[in-house]
């Protein structure tokens, strides 16, 4: 194996994906991951920093530099188990995970030249373990002590797999008939095949979790209930949830979406399997997707699979400001998806109760706000219509408040975000949360790194409990979550 | 999974299950729902909660056969299996001593009357209901429904049973009656709902409607549900299902509740064909 020399030092191995005309035709996966020459390539450029600084750029501090250096090795199977000492998910985080704002931001070799593709060989490691079978998951001595995990989301799943790890008996409450919350219902097959995310969903159960699925905490079952059912600890991750609307006029005609609905048909009621499968699903000629992150990128994506001929990005303020990945906004440019930028509609016109066009104004930038992104400015007069039989709303996500409402003392903040200290403790004793419910919407692996401190936490909690030594519950009023936008 | 306990067919295409589900038996109240899916390929739909058996830790579902997914439900045999359910969603029905309710059921809505009229029942009102269905053989809970009200009003459209002529007509007569009506709960196809909202809203009377519209979650996730009240959108899932007639944009309702028409009817047909073939 060659190390990379001179000016290969600098070049990253690209990832291959199957040509936009050939995939947009189907929901297979766009990113075919790395043959071993290419990842033992990509791995040959890591100079194994004695102090490595990407680290600390991984919300769950995988041990990058020593799961490099055994693909350098070739040693895919001990590259895989280091992974897995963190990460119970790496199937799905390494193809899901913004690496470029994290562990490959941070990544020495981006001063000079590309970063190491870190991601692509997680998703590496993790492919080839699932090529040759998972590895037998190892589980602590039983502590006897139980833990509730509400929501199987990426943060439900990462809690539960870490204190089943460390021995401790743990069932995940979920609402939808199937587990893994965004990654199930929200992000597509040909970004996340489902199958992957089974796989990995297979692996946290075989730690001892148990799953009970169509269990709504708050409705079905309360808090109280649970702590009655022998549950010493709750762990809640149970999301963002609840879609924005723009609240103008012509919203609820015929053929508007919420980017949550229009995925949730796709990616969990599998509606593009129509008459196979039984949920229906609506698709115009001429898509207009609202708002600029992955979800819309999603979103716009999934409506050409779809069928349809024209999908067109319509964005606020310009493409620097954009939430979305910019290689999911590179993946839709080359699918053929069109952006409207400094773009804002203002009503939707129908006929006979469905959508038709959208009347728009234009924008400028301004000032920075709050988020340091230049605030848009309408130009008054620059109205103009733009032709659209489908609308999808893709701005965002508020915090589902069915399970906080149900819950009297859980303290949340203005927006419904339950308030928590960095350990993801809550105002109730006994009870942690993290991810998009404490953080607002955020990324898989943050919700991630939340989960894990929280099991972490839970995870002392208990023991001290088991010793019987007093508890004292530290209130979160003294140190909010610096996360939690307060 | 959730075991069918028990089955009867109360019309031609009208069929109730008693379906075990401890979890949801423990929570119901009148006016609740819950969302299931039959099988695997199956879409998520709402039923109401009929009643709960706490016995058997079971919830009744009635509903009538119109398309692929009641179809399939209507198949289903004693010991079969629903493949997922969850609840109960929704807001209860606000159960409290009006005085006078009159509860207007129309249809397989009939079903979902019958719970709510038995709420204010026992919460001390005088309860008069109006019942009604095309013909006798789809007129259902007529007995249920006697034995929880004060008076009951049956109609059918071609007066086969009760009086001829819909439900609308005989609350228009109560309206104009002499007994005064403090509230007027309305539960049924969109179009009865809108037909009882606009013959109330000149009297003044207090209003209520359950309204029906397309779900997928259940739990405010999606927004499918969404229906202008008073000039807001609200989900109908979780600020709902009840809401004030006077309120409610019903052509809306009808507009959005008829958004997959055109494929609800080709999955019917290739159900339907399918089945024929095995059969």
């Amino acid at each position: 194996m060659a190390e990379g020399k001179g000016s290969d030092r600098f070049k990253r191995t690209p990832m291959r994906k199957r040509p936009p005309h050939e995939r947009v035709r189907d929901f297979h996966e766009v990113a075919l991951g790395f043959t071993e020459e290419e990842a033992l390539a990509e791995a040959a450029r890591c100079l194994q920093c004695p102090n490595p600084t990407c680290i600390p750029g991984c919300p769950v501090e995988i041990d990058i530099k020593s799961f490099i250096g055994f693909i350098r090795m070739g040693d895919f199977d001990a590259a895989i188990r280091k992974i897995k000492e963190k990460n119970n998910l790496p199937g799905i985080c390494g193809r899901v995970c913004p690496q470029e704002v994290q562990c490959e931001e941070a990544c020495v070799l981006n001063r000079r030249g590309a970063p190491i593709a870190i991601g692509a060989l997680e998703r590496f490691a993790a492919d080839y373990e699932r090529s040759k079978g998972l590895i037998k998951a190892e589980r602590g001595e039983s502590t006897g002590m139980r833990v509730a995990v509400i929501g199987s989301g990426p943060a439900g799943l990462t809690a539960a797999g870490d204190l089943a790890r460390l021995g401790h008996e743990v069932t995940i409450f979920e609402a939808l008939h199937a587990p893994g919350g965004v990654l199930t219902y929200g992000i597509p097959e040909f970004r996340l095949p489902k199958s992957i995310v089974r796989d990995e969903i297979e692996y946290v159960k075989s730690l001892g979790v148990k799953l009970m699925t169509n269990v709504i905490v708050g409705r079905t079952i309360t808090l109280d209930e649970i702590f009655d059912m022998g549950f010493q600890a709750v762990f809640i991750g149970t999301g963002a949830g609840s879609p924005k609307f723009l609240y103008i006029p012509g919203e609820n005609l015929n053929g508007v979406y919420s980017a949550n609905e229009f995925l949730t048909r796709c990616n969990l009621m599998k509606a593009y399997l129509f008459n196979g499968y039984d949920t229906p699903i609506y698709v115009g000629r001429r898509v207009a997707v609202i708002g600029a992150g992955n979800v819309a990128m999603d979103a716009a994506r999934t409506a050409l699979r779809l069928g349809a001929e024209e999908v067109t990005i319509v964005y606020r303020r310009s493409e620097a400001e954009m939430p979305a990945r910019v290689e999911e906004i590179r993946n839709a440019e080359e699918e053929g998806v069109r952006f409207q930028t400094l773009t804002v509609p203002v009503r939707l016109l129908g006929e006979d109760g469905w959508v038709k066009r959208m009347e728009c104004m234009r924008m400028r930038l301004g000032e920075p706000d709050e988020t340091g992104r230049r605030r848009p400015i309408p130009v008054e007069g620059s109205n103009f219509l733009l032709e659209a039989d489908m609308v999808i709303v893709a701005i965002g996500q508020n915090p589902n408040p069915t399970l906080t409402r149900s819950v009297e003392g859980l303290a949340v903040d203005r927006e419904g975000l339950i308030i928590t200290d960095e350990n993801g403790r809550t105002s109730i004793p006994g009870v942690w949360a993290g991810g998009d419910i404490v953080t607002g919407e955020a990324t898989v692996i943050s919700a991630m790194g939340a989960a894990k401190r929280a099991a972490m936490d839970i995870h002392r909690y208990l023991m001290e409990k088991r010793k019987g030594i007093a508890l004292s519950w530290i209130p979160h009023g003294s140190r909010l979550n610096p996360d939690s936008g307060e | 999974m959730f075991k069918v306990l028990s089955k009867e067919r109360l019309a031609e295409n009208v069929v109730s299950l008693l379906v075990e589900a401890p979890l949801i038996a423990g929570k119901a109240k009148p006016g609740q729902f819950v969302i299931l899916r039959v099988d695997e390929e199956g879409e998520r739909i709402p039923l109401t909660i009929v009643s709960v058996d706490d016995s058997r830790g079971a919830i009744r579902l009635i509903f009538q056969e119109v398309g692929r997914t009641t179809m399939k439900l209507g198949r289903l045999k004693v010991g079969g299996y629903i493949s997922d359910m969850v609840g109960p969603l929704g807001k209860p029905t606000e159960v409290r001593n009006h005085g006078h309710v009159v509860i207007v059921g129309g249809g397989v809505g009939v079903a979902e009357a019958y719970p709510v009229a038995e709420a204010f029942k026992s919460a001390g009102n005088r309860v008069t209901a109006i019942i009604g269905a095309r013909s006798k053989d789809l007129l259902i809970l007529e007995d249920e429904m006697r034995r929880v009200c004060d008076s009951l009003y049956v109609c059918t459209d071609d007066g086969s049973k009760g009086r001829r002529g819909f439900v609308t007509e005989v609350l228009k007569e109560l309206l104009e009656g002499d007994t005064p009506i403090n509230l007027v709960y309305a539960i049924g196809p969109a179009i009865m709902m809108k037909i009882v909202a606009d013959l109330t809203r000149p009297y003044g009377v207090h209003t209520m409607v359950s309204l029906n519209p397309i779900m997928v979650d259940g739990t405010g996730m999606c927004g499918a549900c969404r229906v202008t009240v008073g000039g807001q959108t609200r989900f109908a899932c979780v600020d709902g299902p009840e809401f004030d007639a006077h309120m409610v944009d019903f052509q809306e309702l009808m507009a959005r509740q008829r958004m997959y028409l055109d494929k609800e009817k080709r999955a019917l047909e290739e159900y339907l064909r399918r089945e024929s073939r095995i059969g």
